[in-house]
């Protein structure tokens, strides 16, 4: 008897999961939407009277670092926030789950923070991981907005916003301030092809190339994957011998690490130029950092600015965190945790509403933004969820990122 | 001068691929099973030589001799608790068995050392080879890479034809049965295999990471991959044949990467590797399989 009761419990759950499973492939339409946001705003009823935003990132493997800065700059925004009253009266309640820059990972982290209760996902930190999840948000008719994912295939859901350049634009950003900086003449280009971030800068950086012929001329492009992302001597003595005097490195910092000592041990020393994921290079433990003496990299955000906004970020984030100082990663997720704020005060989100209520309200209002953050003055959305603003460039020197002019 | 250039260094990636085959080809040779845990062997022993070198500040060389000893309690430790108890079984099991151990290796490297990647400071306190005029650089590691593994190479020859212990290595991976009625200790002897070979999987993660400073539990998967590809190549079971396997896989992947493309290296060494096997499926030094009728 007692085995036909548990059996009939579990037929039942099964068959209300499967329910609740259509209501949700089927959410993006507004009448068809009950079903998910049944079982989201369930979960967002028991928190009360507080938002609830969830994030995703890596905080251990390989690219830790830019989790660990967005999980950090995230709280700091968080705390401020709720210290000075909360977004229209109610307080943020914040939770950061790790994925380990993996794809699957990242899609369990979501649903363990939509079992939690989250309404806005302020995530994830890395592009592959990202497009997976906004799948899921998407389907679920959840607001997302990333700090750090720079993918154009990120923004493809129209509920998806960046705060961080896409790659096209930091491609062609970064072919442009070469060109008109005079960095170089020969220029070398080493790229991931198995990344789409790597791969999509690449492409554009190659397209924006031919309209810099005057300046410089791209003389070789060598690719690797990630298979093989620990030998690059062919690479490198090819750029050797192509006579390159700068080399484009739109990858990581933990393959750069690998790359500019390689370099170094065949006695090659070009000017090496790395975008967004080359920030966290002098952070690696054990790196000899003399090794990225020269390294420039395009970056919104120079923790050694003198503006008074990041002088203020920089402080309280080195008070909170043990004296580290900030990368660009903590300063996109602050601005990310502001904009939300901004975006949900000027559209009047409340604690209670349900996820695709808050979705399509926060939807419209950041189209509708000027945002003055760390990242950028003036950040503007496009409704396909890409950012406009300015690149700034820094150099490494003495060990420490300073700012080029 | 770039051709020579480029075949330098295949031959110095080759070398490292060749230390690591070499343990592969050992234990396959005497105890018959694919030892899949063998990179994860040598991310351990470059874990234990980090440590002690740039986190304790002892001299590489004892550093380097910590890990070999415990790569070889390590090893011998696996043999016994994981491989002997399935002596009699199917090879699947055992394969499987090491695939499992493989992984177990890998995650406790990742909770105890974290998944976070740690730079690994070259233990070759030598300035490259600068030669004509800058046009030929020849690091440090490359030469000992090639010194080391043609040293190991000889040594092992030596021992496996010369030595007593060598002989019954010999004689357990001809006939197991036969070479335990002739009073030869087969449980002894394969526990001794899988000592050298964990030894030798010491160095060859010194080489790796020294040549490729960067270290994480996955490190030794994919070099790990490549050697028994290698081992595969050069005849598995035969030491001259792991040698020569893992020196022309380095190249080939070098000199793939420089003339055809960087993106297709992996794909032209496994290609090599199927037409290798197509003509001579027991690889270039293996012995031919004799058919019994």
């Amino acid at each position: 008897m007692k085995k036909k009761i548990v059996s009939l419990v579990m037929a039942g759950l099964l068959v209300v999961s499967a329910i609740s499973g259509c209501g949700g492939s089927g959410g993006s339409g507004s009448s068809a939407a009950a079903g998910s946001s049944a079982a989201a705003g369930s979960g967002a009823a028991a928190g009360g009277s507080t938002i609830k935003i969830g994030s995703i990132g890596p905080v251990t493997g390989a690219a830790a670092l830019y989790g660990e800065a967005v999980k950090n700059g995230a709280q700091l925004a968080v705390d401020e926030i709720n210290a000075a009253g909360g977004i229209g009266g109610s307080k943020i309640e914040f939770k950061f789950e790790d994925d380990e820059h993996d794809a699957e990972k990242s899609v369990n982290a979501y649903n363990t923070l939509k079992d939690w209760g989250m309404q806005i996902l302020m995530g994830t930190v890395t592009t592959t991981p990202c497009i997976a999840v906004t799948e899921k948000t998407s389907a679920d008719q959840m607001f997302q907005l990333t700090p750090s994912a720079s993918s154009q295939d990120v923004i493809a859901k129209d509920n998806v916003f960046q705060v961080c350049f896409t790659d096209p634009n930091q491609g062609i950003a970064s072919a442009k301030y070469i060109g008109t900086k005079k960095l170089a003449t020969k220029v070398a280009v080493l790229y991931n092809s198995s990344d789409v971030y790597s791969k999509g800068i690449y492409e554009k950086f190659m397209e924006e190339s031919k309209n810099q012929s005057g300046t410089y001329t791209v003389v070789a492009e060598e690719a690797f994957t990630d298979e093989s992302k620990t030998d690059f001597s062919a690479q490198l003595n090819k750029f050797k011998s192509a006579g390159a005097d700068l080399v484009f490195c739109p990858f990581y910092y933990e393959v750069a690490a690998v790359v500019l000592k390689q370099a170094n041990e065949i006695k090659f020393t070009p000017t090496f130029f790395g975008v967004d994921g080359m920030d966290g290079i002098l952070g690696v433990e054990n790196f000899d950092t003399k090794l990225a003496e020269n390294v420039v990299l395009l970056t919104p955000f120079v923790a050694d600015a003198q503006d008074e906004k990041t002088q203020k970020f920089v402080a309280a984030y080195k008070k909170a965190y043990n004296n580290v100082t900030p990368i660009q990663f903590a300063a996109d997720a602050y601005d990310a945790i502001y904009i939300i704020k901004e975006a949900a005060e000027k559209s009047g989100v409340k604690a209670g509403m349900k996820t695709d209520e808050i979705c399509k309200l926060l939807k419209e209002a950041i189209t509708g933004l000027s945002f003055d953050g760390l990242t950028g003055t003036g950040m503007k959305w496009s409704a396909d969820g890409a950012v406009n603003k300015d690149p700034k460039a820094m150099v490494i020197k003495n060990g420490a990122y300073t700012a080029m002019d | 001068m770039d051709f020579l250039t480029h075949l330098i260094n295949g031959i110095s990636l080759g070398s490292i691929y060749a230390i690591i085959a070499l343990g592969y080809t050992m234990v396959y040779g005497i105890a018959k099973m694919l030892n899949f845990a063998h990179g994860d062997v040598i991310m351990i022993g470059s874990y234990v030589v980090f440590i002690t070198v740039s986190t304790m500040g002892f001299p590489t060389i004892l550093g380097i001799v910590i890990a070999m000893a415990i790569c070889t309690v390590l090893g011998m430790t696996i043999e016994k608790v994981a491989y002997s108890p399935l002596r009699n079984a199917t090879p699947l099991a055992v394969l499987i068995t090491a695939i499992g151990v493989s992984y177990l290796l890998q995650n406790i490297a990742l909770l105890v050392f974290g998944a976070n990647p740690k730079s690994f400071k070259s233990v070759v306190p030598f300035e490259p080879l600068v030669l004509a005029d800058g046009q030929l650089v020849i690091t440090g590691v490359s030469i000992v890479a090639i010194i080391t593994g043609v040293i190991i190479m000889v040594a092992l020859t030596l021992f496996v034809n010369k030595t007593k212990a060598g002989c019954a290595m010999k004689a357990v991976s001809e006939d197991r049965g036969a070479a335990q009625l002739m009073g030869i200790n087969v449980n002894g002897t394969i526990s001794m295999t899988f000592a050298i070979g964990s030894a030798l999987a010491a160095i060859a993660g010194v080489l790796l990471c020294s040549a490729y400073p960067t270290l994480t539990p996955y490190t030794g998967s994919m070099p790990g991959i490549k050697a028994f590809t290698a081992a595969v190549f050069g005849g598995i079971g035969s030491i001259p044949g792991a040698m020569i396997g893992g020196l022309l896989l380095g190249i080939i992947e070098i000199l793939g990467k420089a003339y055809i493309s960087s993106q297709l290296a992996d794909a032209i060494v496994f290609a090599v590797l199927i037409i290798v096997l197509l003509v001579k499926p027991t690889g270039i030094l293996g012995k031919p399989i004799n058919e019994k009728v």
